[in-house]
């Protein structure tokens, strides 16, 4: 049977035979080309659904027809104080070819703030404990329009440290304490633009984390909530979720918030690398070649070189959905539709996970895929990436290609360099680490400075990079890393190594046996196994 | 906890700050210009001030290749000057020249340090006489700072011991700890000079502070963390 009539059991899923084509990994800032043992499933995102015809009709009508409140035009009244609020750069990923969604949004919502006479206005980057954006970022992210009227005094990055910045709004009967951006608290109006990709994006999770401050954070960013939640792409049984709405509910109480939520397709790839999202068996001479292309062009340039030509390619993301309103009857539909852009229905788990690790995170735009934010794609999103249950069985072996490079930003990403060559050797155990050193990192002066005047991530994020591998970690019985390029970041991350995919294969084979059920989940684009 | 409290824990540890292109923009030569910009006399002022003009590459040179030869040099320019004059013209010197280069992070770096529970201790090279007005500014009592050796109330142009310069902050920081019962594995140091290292070097969290080029790649190479004070905080108050 040609590869071409080869019979597909579901769609978006492959079963490799023995005249498959090789199958393409992301391998950090490289791509490599496996074959596969015969019997291996390959696990393929859902095609893209095609983009809204009209994202600004779109958007006007999700402002026009809100769920749970009056429209927004009908909120509005001369001289109130509007505060809008917008996700930072770590959605989507890549960053998308301009103009950016949240252009889109502000420009129709600053249109419609400006004919009802409202000029205090003041635009805020939730970035929370994350880096704050460039100005270049920032410019790229609305537009020069918006950014030459707005910046800097009323187009800025929020500041968790900002000693007079931060407001209590209370806490739960659990205490965890709800503190938020002080311009947001004491405006009359807070409009939220946000862009999900993924489930666990939005909802409570949009002010209550994405304005908040460290003491705000710790009580869902830490590994016991970690440990209780069964993945995180879906909602219902993640106890970070159920957290973060509980200290929502807060937010809400207290604060007029409309938000404004789009849901994105998964178009990542633009045209020139679009072959990357396809079934390899697919391909046609021309995607052969741009991916031979591709490979050639990469082997000959330097780490920082290949770094910018990936970073700069942005994503096709087109617009599936807007709905906006009160948070969870809007956060209800979003999380419709964005299901039915990743969900990927999914028969059994496996005992053997394969997949590359790309070169982009949420946390890594414009700067380098560092070990600790390796492990963060593998043990942390790609074991997570599931509904239902996960798709590596208890025990089972994550594998995964990238060549674990010691290379860290000390701009971006200074407190991980000391997190990970100090306290990894030490300890391995989150919970030893968060008693024992989280604050030491979170309140280290220069960290705060580098992340309130620089564009450092905040001392305590490597700390939570850390949990989020959790449940990973002790879910799966071994981690290998296929192509690392050194022994020691392996062995700093707790993982085994081998020098190729096959012999990863073959040492993982050893623990499961000749008749293990392998899986390559072919990511990116992301997607949501659902495993039954 | 809340914002703003200090962080729980006994301040058994500091931070130890070098001031000169640390925390503040000007160094030894501006406030030796503005000494010699008011000296008595128009006459004397020019001659005075031409001479310390003269005197600027010879102090870069020599600071590039030792600070104690630097300080041997440079402090000869205060020979004569006499110490009421010196005092009299310090609080003028920290309004017109100091506080005006006070690097814009310098106070919420301080102030976080506070809060975390850190001592705040300045290892300075620059005249006592000269910092006072400024660490009474930013509220920093522990501090040791070069002094002038005087004779008749005059300044002899040489340091009295002991000299703070490279090595000597190091080893004062080592003894102050010692005395005060201070980890030096918690502290924290800043500094903006190659000649800093051996103090940045004797506690566990050293930190490059705008360095020069020889001292932020030191930085990068130890993995130390690279603080840009000069850079204004463009969050709105």
């Amino acid at each position: 049977m040609t590869p071409a009539l080869r019979h597909k059991t579901d769609p978006g899923i492959v079963f490799i035979d023995n005249d498959s084509a090789a199958r393409v990994l992301h391998y950090g800032e490289d791509f490599l080309e496996e074959h596969l043992p015969v019997g291996t499933r390959v696990v393929y995102p859902p095609p893209p659904i095609r983009g809204l015809p009209n994202p600004r009709g779109a958007i006007r009508h999700a402002l026009n027809h809100p769920l749970g409140c009056d429209p927004l035009y009908a909120q509005l009244r001369p001289g109130m104080r509007v505060t809008i609020a917008l996700d930072d750069i770590s959605l989507p990923l890549p960053p998308m070819a301009t103009p950016d969604i949240r252009q889109t949004a502000l420009e129709i919502v600053l249109e419609m703030l400006g004919d009802h006479g409202v000029d205090d206005v003041h635009l805020v980057i939730a970035n929370s404990l994350h880096r704050k954006m460039t100005e270049s970022e920032m410019r790229r992210m609305v537009g020069p329009d918006i950014h030459k009227a707005f910046y800097p005094n009323r187009y800025y990055n929020h500041d968790a440290e900002d000693p007079n910045g931060m407001v209590a709004l209370g806490k739960t009967r659990h205490h965890e304490p709800v503190r938020v951006n002080r311009r947001v608290t004491e405006s009359d109006l807070v409009i939220y633009l946000n862009i999900n990709l993924v489930p666990m994006d939005g909802g409570h999770k949009s002010v209550t984390v994405g304005l908040c401050d460290y003491e705000s954070l710790r009580p869902h960013h830490e590994p016991q909530t970690i440990r209780d939640s069964d993945g995180y792409m879906d909602p219902a049984k993640s106890e970070l979720s159920r957290k973060v709405d509980r200290m929502g509910k807060i937010v809400d109480r207290h604060l007029n918030v409309f938000h404004v939520e789009t849901v994105l397709n998964n178009r990542m790839y633009s045209d020139a690398l679009s072959f990357l999202g396809k079934d390899e068996d697919e391909f046609s001479d021309l995607d052969r070649l741009k991916l031979a292309g591709t490979r050639w062009s990469l082997s000959r340039l330097p780490a920082p070189a290949k770094r910018q030509f990936l970073h700069r390619i942005p994503g096709a993301f087109e617009l599936i959905g807007c709905y906006a309103g009160r948070t969870e009857p809007v956060h209800e539909k979003t999380l419709e539709r964005s299901f039915q852009q990743y969900a990927v229905p999914v028969k059994g788990q496996c005992d053997i996970l394969l997949s590359g690790i790309p070169y982009i995170s949420p946390y890594n735009v414009n700067s380098i895929l560092n070990p600790l934010l390796v492990q963060v794609m593998g043990p942390g999103y790609l074991f997570n990436l599931y509904r239902g249950k996960p798709l590596i069985k208890k025990g089972g072996t994550l594998i995964l290609a990238h060549p674990c490079h010691d290379d860290f930003d000390p701009l971006f990403h200074p407190s991980y360099i000391e997190f990970f060559h100090r306290l990894l050797p030490e300890t391995r155990d989150p919970f030893v680490l968060r008693t024992k050193y989280e604050e030491e990192f979170a309140h280290n002066p220069s960290y705060v400075q580098m992340y309130r005047d620089g564009n450092a991530y905040h001392g305590a994020h490597p700390f939570f990079m850390w949990y989020w591998g959790e449940n990973g970690r002790q879910h799966v019985g071994r981690i290998i890393v296929a192509g690392a390029k050194n022994q020691h970041v392996p062995e700093i991350l707790g993982w085994e190594s081998a020098e190729t995919v096959t012999e990863a294969i073959a040492m993982a084979r050893s623990t499961h046996g000749r008749s293990a059920e392998i899986t390559m989940l072919h990511v990116p684009p992301i997607m949501i196994p659902e495993v039954s | 906890m809340s914002r703003g409290e200090p962080v729980n824990r006994p301040a058994k540890a500091a931070a130890f700050y070098d001031l000169d292109g640390t925390l503040i923009r000007t160094n030894l030569v501006h406030v030796l210009g503005y000494y010699a910009r008011n000296d008595q006399g128009l006459l004397r002022s020019l001659k005075t001030t031409t001479s310390t003009l003269a005197g600027i590459p010879l102090f870069l040179a020599t600071d590039f290749y030792s600070r104690k030869l630097f300080n041997d040099l440079f402090f000869k320019w205060y020979r004569g000057q006499s110490h009421d004059r010196l005092r009299s013209l310090a609080e003028d010197l920290y309004r017109d020249v100091i506080r005006p280069g006070i690097f814009p992070g310098t106070r919420a770096l301080i102030e976080q340090s506070r809060r975390s529970g850190l001592r705040q201790v300045v290892v300075t090279g620059a005249l006592e006489v000269s910092v006072r007005p400024l660490l009474d500014d930013l509220g920093i009592t522990e501090f040791v700072a070069n002094r002038l050796e005087f004779v008749d109330g005059r300044a002899t142009g040489r340091l009295a011991p002991p000299v703070m310069a490279s090595a000597s902050k190091a080893l004062w920081i080592r003894e102050y700890a010692e005395r005060e019962g201070l980890s030096l594995n918690d502290s924290y140091a800043y500094a903006d000079s190659m000649s800093d290292l051996p103090m940045l070097s004797v506690v566990g969290h050293p930190t490059a502070a705008n360095p020069d080029v020889r001292l932020r790649s030191t930085a990068r190479h130890h993995d130390w963390p690279v603080v840009d004070l000069s850079q204004p905080n463009l969050t709105p108050a």
